[in-house]
């Protein structure tokens, strides 16, 4: 099992390109005009839990993502999945 | 290395990828019936894909020295309108027979229907009725934990379901231990950006460990990798994990599991 300083030597290039990269991309939505909507809301929701000590931020992030409704439809309006629940920004 | 690729929809790949497949060490490729992109226009489009998967692709596949083998079922995305449904799934039965054809899958869920749950469900009995293993693909992105808790709701009113011939795939960290815990397997789809990362799944075998668990590229018509697979052994052995456990994850696990049916050889 490698150990943090292992892990770090292996990935922290690659996990500051990803976050820099993330950085970016708010730069840009900020930078072009038009409104955003619910999706870029989301990931403000999910960012603070980065910062948290908790050792499942992966899961906690994958659940901010997600539809927490509890109805079940009978059909569905659309096929397709955007990445974020509509209502979120809760 | 030698591998299985469990979960690959080679329809939508060219004659270059099953080369590099068997480059790379793969010896046998699973295709669960999908959606295509768009909808069929008809139930005759079904009974052309399914000959297509049971009766061409294994033959493309043996060119490279490559098993291919079949899951058969209406894919949840299509699987919406009921009575489309039905009319396709009356077409299932006669292909079951084929050599090659192990079970029932991808069925599942898209957008957490009713509908879509009607058509699980009457899958997950033909299956029990001809004692076939079950490959359940789970939702996409927002809806994918919704998706695999209504799933797993669904499967426990089934009394005399072997949870351990079902595999429910697609699983990521919100959603693999109600499906470990449950007593079904597990199966992580290594996508360049959605579903697992290959750091993301070595991530989840170190915390849950290996058992009931394998990994897919699934690869398809979308952005995907038909060498995730040996991609993600590869990182395993970067990562420290010895050449045993990676041989248990990407060859021995899916061995056992797919071996459940008694059409699977390699």
């Amino acid at each position: 099992m490698p150990s943090k300083q292992d892990l770090l030597d292996l990935q922290f290039i690659e996990a500051r390109h990803k976050l820099i990269d993330l950085a970016a991309f708010l730069d840009r939505i900020d930078r072009h005009p038009g409104a955003a909507d619910f999706r870029l809301a989301a990931m403000k929701n999910a960012l603070p839990i980065l910062l948290s000590e908790r050792r499942d931020r992966a899961r906690a992030i994958l659940e901010a993502f997600s539809d927490d409704s509890t109805d079940l439809p009978r059909t569905a309006p659309f096929q397709g999945a955007c990445g974020a629940p509509p209502a979120s920004g809760r | 290395m030698r591998f299985i690729e469990p979960h690959a929809h080679m329809v939508s790949r060219t004659t270059d990828d099953y080369r590099k497949l068997a480059l790379a060490g793969c010896e046998a490729v699973c295709e669960p019936a999908f959606w295509a992109g768009f909808d069929r226009s008809s139930a005759a489009g079904f009974h052309d894909y399914f000959r297509q998967l049971t009766e061409y692709e294994p033959k493309r596949a043996a060119k490279y020295g490559i098993k291919h083998f079949s899951w058969l079922c209406i894919n949840p995305k299509e699987a919406d309108d009921p009575v489309f449904a039905r009319e396709v799934m009356s077409l299932i039965p006669r292909f079951l027979s084929a050599p090659a054809v192990l079970g029932i899958g991808e069925i599942g869920l898209n957008k957490n229907t009713r509908n879509e749950l009607a058509i699980f469900e009457e899958h997950v009995q033909l299956a029990l009725d001809r004692d076939l293993p079950i490959l359940i693909h789970t939702p996409h992105l927002e809806d994918k934990l919704k998706g695999t808790r209504l799933t797993l709701e669904s499967l426990a009113n089934f009394s005399k379901l072997d949870r351990g011939k079902v595999i429910i795939d697609h699983v990521e960290e919100h959603t693999v231990s109600q499906v470990l815990d449950s007593g079904y397997w597990a199966g992580m789809t290594l996508y360049p950006h959605s579903k697992c990362s290959l750091d993301r799944a070595i991530d989840i075998l170190e915390i849950h460990g290996p058992e009931r668990l394998w990994m897919n590229s699934a690869c398809d018509w979308g952005v995907s990798d038909p060498l995730a697979v040996p991609k993600c052994a590869l990182q395993m052995r970067v990562r420290g994990h010895d050449a045993e456990a990676v041989a248990r994850v990407i060859h021995r696990n899916p061995i056992t599991f797919l071996s459940q049916s008694p059409k699977f050889a390699i």
